[in-house]
């Protein structure tokens, strides 16, 4: 039952940030790159002021795999950064932490882009 | 003083030129759309048998004015003006895909109204005595459209409820001074008109009010109504488009609903293909017109079609600094009699 409510917390979580992107798209003139980035800095902002923490906690990977975690990752990272290192921080602290999710994306787009050839869409 | 030129933007041609043959060459989505059958050439490559979807858009537009020459039973040495153009970049659609014909070509850039600006120009050089036969080609490519006006395939984006699917579709006719019909007999040229749309997932409302202004102009120039045309079809108005063209023609008491139909919302099944608003491109009216509607009024259905190809005169780099679209749309007769 326990593992239950993860998921589900994890599924409502998730599916709420995505169906929000959906009403963007359908009822606004913003473009999808602009949700996204959007998105990202919303989650910069969420983390920076500590909002973001608690929703996190609460739904687990349905907070931190969509793109919104990835901008609060970023502002963890320099938050981390700046109290080891001082002002450096605030320049390499986002892209340490964020450092294993970007390579991987980096290196499986290449490979997909290697193996697949784009197809229209039906 | 012009004999030919009547009213404000409209021209009276007084040797009808004829179309002596046309071709249509579409996608495979196209091909399993209502009008499927009326097509020439429907392939089930999205790529036409290339490597890139903008080799692809080429090849359609060789194979459409191929099979366009064919019917008519011509040698591409026989053209001697070819017109047209398409909505890539310096439009390499067209003249990639004309290369090997050699025929003497004027490039046109009309966005979606293309056939319609093409086919007048190609009318008007055979009515004025300046060739026997002419030609007019255009063409669109969904794959190669999204890449050239929103996001490559492949990055997979959404589209908005108000979005029209880009028809892969080209479509060539064939005209010459003597022939059996149908024939040009009228054409109204059209102006840029700017109502101030920006959206650009909403081109059917930026382009209405250019469709209304040449329409009207046309009825007033020539001193005709909406029921002196069997069919009066716009290019790719689509759903929110048509809807907003007869709204408009409703506050002047004219009634266009009966007789009026639009390429982008003929040319695929709304319910069931998943295209939002409707059709839309170059090649929508173009093999709508070069398929359907001549076959139609080859074969009696209609005498008298008034052909409005409609284009949203936007560009990426516009639309990223937030001006608006201007919009175009050419009228072209099309009568059985001369």
């Amino acid at each position: 039952m326990e593992t239950f409510w993860e998921y589900a917390k994890a599924f409502l979580t998730g599916g709420l940030i995505c169906a929000l992107g959906q009403i963007l798209v359908d009822k606004t003139k913003l473009t999808p790159a602009r949700i996204l980035t959007g998105y990202v800095v919303a989650g910069v902002i969420l983390g920076a002021v500590g909002l973001y923490e608690p929703v996190k906690k609460w739904a687990g990977a349905g907070a931190t795999v969509p793109i919104i975690g990835f901008g609060n990752l970023l502002a963890q990272g320099v938050r981390k950064a700046v109290g080891e290192s001082g002002l450096l921080g605030a320049f390499t602290g986002a892209f340490t932490a964020a450092a294993g999710g970007i390579c991987a994306a980096v290196f499986f787009s290449s490979v997909v882009a290697l193996i697949f050839k784009p197809k229209e869409k039906k | 003083m012009s004999l030919k030129h009547v009213g404000k933007q409209s021209v009276q041609l007084t040797a009808p030129p004829s179309f002596i043959g046309y071709a249509s060459a579409v996608g495979r989505k196209e091909g399993e759309g209502p009008l499927g059958s009326a097509f020439d050439y429907v392939s089930d490559d999205m790529l036409f048998g290339q490597k890139t979807w903008e080799k692809g858009e080429s090849e359609m537009v060789r194979r459409a004015l191929e099979l366009a020459l064919g019917k008519a039973n011509k040698q591409p040495e026989d053209i001697e003006y070819l017109f047209g153009g398409d909505l890539l970049n310096q439009c390499i659609g067209t003249t990639f895909g004309i290369r090997s014909f050699g025929i003497p070509f004027f490039g046109v850039y009309g966005a979606c109204s293309t056939m319609a600006e093409s086919l007048s120009l190609a009318a008007m050089m055979i009515d004025g005595g300046f060739a026997d036969t002419a030609a007019a080609v255009t063409s669109s490519h969904f794959c190669s459209s999204e890449r050239q006006y929103r996001f490559p395939v492949e990055y997979g984006g959404q589209r908005t409820p108000t979005a029209q699917w880009t028809v892969t579709g080209s479509g060539a006719a064939i005209l010459a001074h003597e022939g059996p019909g149908p024939f040009i007999t009228r054409i109204t040229a059209g102006k840029i008109i700017d109502a101030g749309i920006k959206d650009a997932n909403n081109m059917g409302a930026a382009m209405a009010p250019a469709a209304y202004d040449t329409l009207r102009t046309h009825f007033s120039d020539l001193a005709l109504n909406p029921s002196d045309y069997d069919l009066i079809i716009t290019g790719d108005l689509g759903q929110v488009g048509s809807e907003i063209l007869l709204d408009f023609f409703l506050r002047d008491g004219v009634n266009l609903a009966p007789n009026y139909n639009d390429c982008g919302l003929m040319i695929f099944s709304r319910e069931t293909q998943d295209v939002h608003s409707g059709g839309s491109g170059c090649g929508c009216s173009a093999s709508v017109l070069n398929g359907y509607i001549l076959d139609g009024m080859r074969s009696g259905r209609w005498n008298n079609v008034l052909f409005a190809a409609t284009g949203a005169l936007l560009s990426p780099t516009s639309t990223q600094q937030k001006e608006s679209i201007p919009s175009i749309c050419c009228a072209v007769a099309i009568s059985n009699t001369k």
